[in-house]
């Protein structure tokens, strides 16, 4: 029938447009890739273009997306994409050679290495952050704690607010008998990973639960998925006492704890502290460090350190330049600078020019 | 027997392929044998495929933790303990709950679209009800933690101080301590999830039951209670069952919306409104972070998730064919 065939042809002409319009739409739109735009100002780039791809550590990924739109801005024809998914994933992408770069919050262990199919590796130091304790306790503005009372207190040791251990560590301050909710991460992390770590470390004698991304918490204690969750959990419960970093514990208003660092000094997280940290770290050769319980009066006792890794042989010459152009960026001034406006502290100048140093064992074909 | 004593037309031979007098049909009746043949096939092959890479994946935390990575409730990465059965216990517990939940409801639903409706009631509870079935399941999780978690605890507190003299109940209903992340709070969002499709089933398999049979129930006297009871339960049976057990199958499976309300804490307590957590939801929750024994770990517990669902799986089959059979053989209870 000449209407039922006219039909037919008119619903597949609106299938088609309506399919059109969608490929177009997801071609034209940049979800997590950052483009640099045509209208730009600044020098135009002499690096070739090239597609980047890395995925890792969530922890450094705000710091990331900064300073991969603002590089991308300056050349135009590079795109690089920062996928996220936690340092686990990061770790398993660049073993199977699926990404270009990895953030991780934890460098490989010496068995794992052999996995990486690109051969050896090179551990970029960049930024650091604090990791805050936080806490939402009505009337309770200042909060100091030693190393031992946060291990017993996310042990279910201490079970309410006016205990003597807290009570010691808070002279003349008084504390009301609210009982503590403790908020734990639900998922693995590495935040968990540094925070039960800085416990192990700074409360041996207290700390059972050992230091992992993934923690075998008391029963009676809450979980948050990611770190805005425990922000959230901390927020909603009175009473509740949550690690949760920097950025995230900024933006929920939530208050912070002063932590007793190893020099016997309450120290706030702040991005100097931090600073002071990295300042007084040991670093090793490739480039691993350890912040964590830091030596030094100025230095806030939780630090976590991340690393971007990559393969020390590249094998593309595209990829390969603009790979160390990226890296040389993040570690130059206005790529540190950077740094604070995603609320993180930039490197100290020891490790800023052991880092950038290395950018020279990067092999370009 | 009949006299009749004309010759009476033979009937014609049986097609052979060979003798067809048209080649070309028989050509596509072969494609489309081979073509079917190998969908089939395909399916099979990825299902092998499945289980042998995961199991392969998974061989270093089975080889490292023997038999206890069934039978330890202690799941602890940190000291690289990785014991399933906590997560085994409360993937079991939360289906359970959601199937004691859903399945009264659904089939309530069901008998009403069906039995006691009028038309212009029918229409509008089947369409919402099939909308359920459409809500993402991350929608569910967030529903959960932002609303429901939120205001199911002094709920679980009332329920928990009433039932507390009880002996059996009085330990299921309380909680250890009470959150509104637990495994009742799971086992609630997982029977709104699965409602819609054991309602659709159980409607499809109702209306199936021949009209006969529910008129020969009224003749006999009976009740409407007693004709559903006597006429409609056993006829459906199997398709019942059928229902229930694919919903059993997605709230084992389900992920998202467990993981957020589930609470993250694997043991084993029959406290049901305790934290818990489930396979799925430990495997969406750690993988990402997960590294060596760990990963291969959860990767077991995939593995285990599979053995688990093809098992039920058959155990549903025998179920429907049980009752399949007697209502052939014409049993009627």
């Amino acid at each position: 029938m000449k209407t039922s065939r006219g039909r037919l042809r008119a619903s597949s002409l609106v299938v088609t447009a309506v399919a059109l319009a969608l490929v177009a739409a997801a071609c034209g739109s940049s979800s997590s890739k950052s483009k640099g735009s045509s209208a730009t100002t600044g020098a135009s780039s002499s690096l070739p273009s090239a597609t980047l791809n890395g995925s890792g550590s969530t922890f450094q990924q705000p710091y990331d997306q900064a300073a991969i739109q603002a590089f991308t801005q300056q050349h135009p024809g590079v795109t690089i994409n920062y996928a996220g998914g936690g340092s686990g994933k990061g770790q398993t992408d660049l073993q199977g050679k699926l990404v270009d770069f990895a953030g991780t919050d934890a460098l490989p262990k010496p068995a794992d290495l052999p996995k990486y199919t690109g051969g050896a590796l090179l551990y970029f130091p960049f930024v650091a952050a604090p990791i805050t304790v936080s806490y939402n306790v009505s009337g309770l503005d200042k909060l100091q704690l030693s190393a031992d009372t946060i291990a017993k207190i996310f042990e279910r040791q201490i079970k309410t607010w006016n205990d003597p251990a807290i009570k010691a560590d808070n002279p003349g301050v008084s504390l009301p008998s609210t009982s503590i909710t403790v908020v734990h991460r639900s998922d693995s992390s590495g935040t968990t990973n540094n925070f039960t770590t800085y416990l192990k470390k700074a409360a041996p004698t207290v700390w059972t639960l050992g230091a992992d991304k993934t923690v075998n918490w008391p029963s009676d204690t809450q979980a948050g998925n990611g770190n805005p969750g425990v922000a959230n959990a901390v927020k909603a419960t009175n009473g509740a006492i949550g690690y949760i970093d920097y950025s995230d514990a900024k933006a929920s208003g939530l208050k912070f704890a002063s932590v007793k660092n190893a020099a016997g000094k309450f120290v706030a997280p702040s991005l100097d502290a931090t600073s002071a940290a990295l300042q007084t770290a040991t670093i090793n050769p490739d480039l691993s460090y350890d912040p964590i319980n830091a030596p030094g009066d100025a230095s806030y006792a939780i630090t976590s350190p991340t690393w971007i890794m990559v393969s020390k042989n590249q094998t593309d010459h595209a990829k390969g330049t603009v790979l160390k152009a990226f890296l040389t960026f993040v570690l130059s001034s206005d790529g540190q600078n950077l740094a604070a406006t995603a609320d993180f502290a930039k490197l100290p100048s020891n490790m800023l020019s052991k880092a950038q140093a290395q950018l020279n064992q990067i092999v370009v074909p | 027997m009949s006299t009749d004593l004309r010759p009476r037309p033979q009937a014609p031979a049986p097609h052979k392929l060979s003798e067809t007098p048209n080649p070309s049909g028989a050509h596509s009746d072969r494609a489309f044998r081979y073509l079917a043949l190998g969908g089939g096939l395909v399916v099979f092959v990825v299902l092998a495929l499945i289980a042998w890479s995961t199991t392969k994946e998974a061989w270093p935390a089975f080889t490292s933790e023997g038999i206890s990575f069934v039978t330890s409730t202690t799941w602890d990465p940190a000291h690289g303990k990785f014991g399933a059965l906590a997560l085994i216990y409360g993937t079991f517990v939360t289906s359970a709950i959601a199937l004691v939940f859903a399945v009264p409801v659904s089939f309530g639903i069901a008998l009403f679209v069906t039995e006691v409706a009028p038309g212009w009631v029918r229409r509008p509870v089947v369409y919402v009800v099939d909308l359920l079935a459409t809500i993402p399941s991350v929608v569910f999780g967030l529903w959960g933690i932002a609303v429901l978690g939120r205001a199911v605890p002094g709920f679980y507190e009332n329920v928990a101080s009433f039932f507390a003299p009880i002996p059996v109940v009085g330990t299921l209903l309380s909680g250890d301590p009470i959150s509104g992340a637990s495994f009742m709070t799971a086992g609630l969002i997982l029977a709104l999830m699965i409602i819609p499709i054991v309602t659709s089933i159980a409607r499809e398999v109702f209306a199936t039951v021949p009209s006969e049979q529910k008129e020969a129930a009224y003749g006999l006297g009976a009740t409407r209670w007693e004709m559903i009871r006597g006429a409609m339960f056993p006829y459906a049976r199997s398709g019942l069952v059928a229902g229930t057990m694919i919903g059993l199958g997605r709230a084992l499976g389900e992920t998202i919306a467990v993981a957020l309300v589930v609470g993250a804490n694997a043991r084993v307590t029959p406290k049901l409104f305790s934290n818990g957590n489930t396979m799925a939801a430990i495997i969406a929750n750690e993988f990402g972070e997960a590294t060596g024994t760990h990963r291969a770990a959860l990767i077991g517990l995939g593995v285990l998730l599979f053995v688990i669902t093809i098992v039920i799986g058959i155990f549903a089959r025998w179920i429907v064919s049980r009752s399949a059979h007697d209502v052939s053989t014409g049993a009627v209870r």
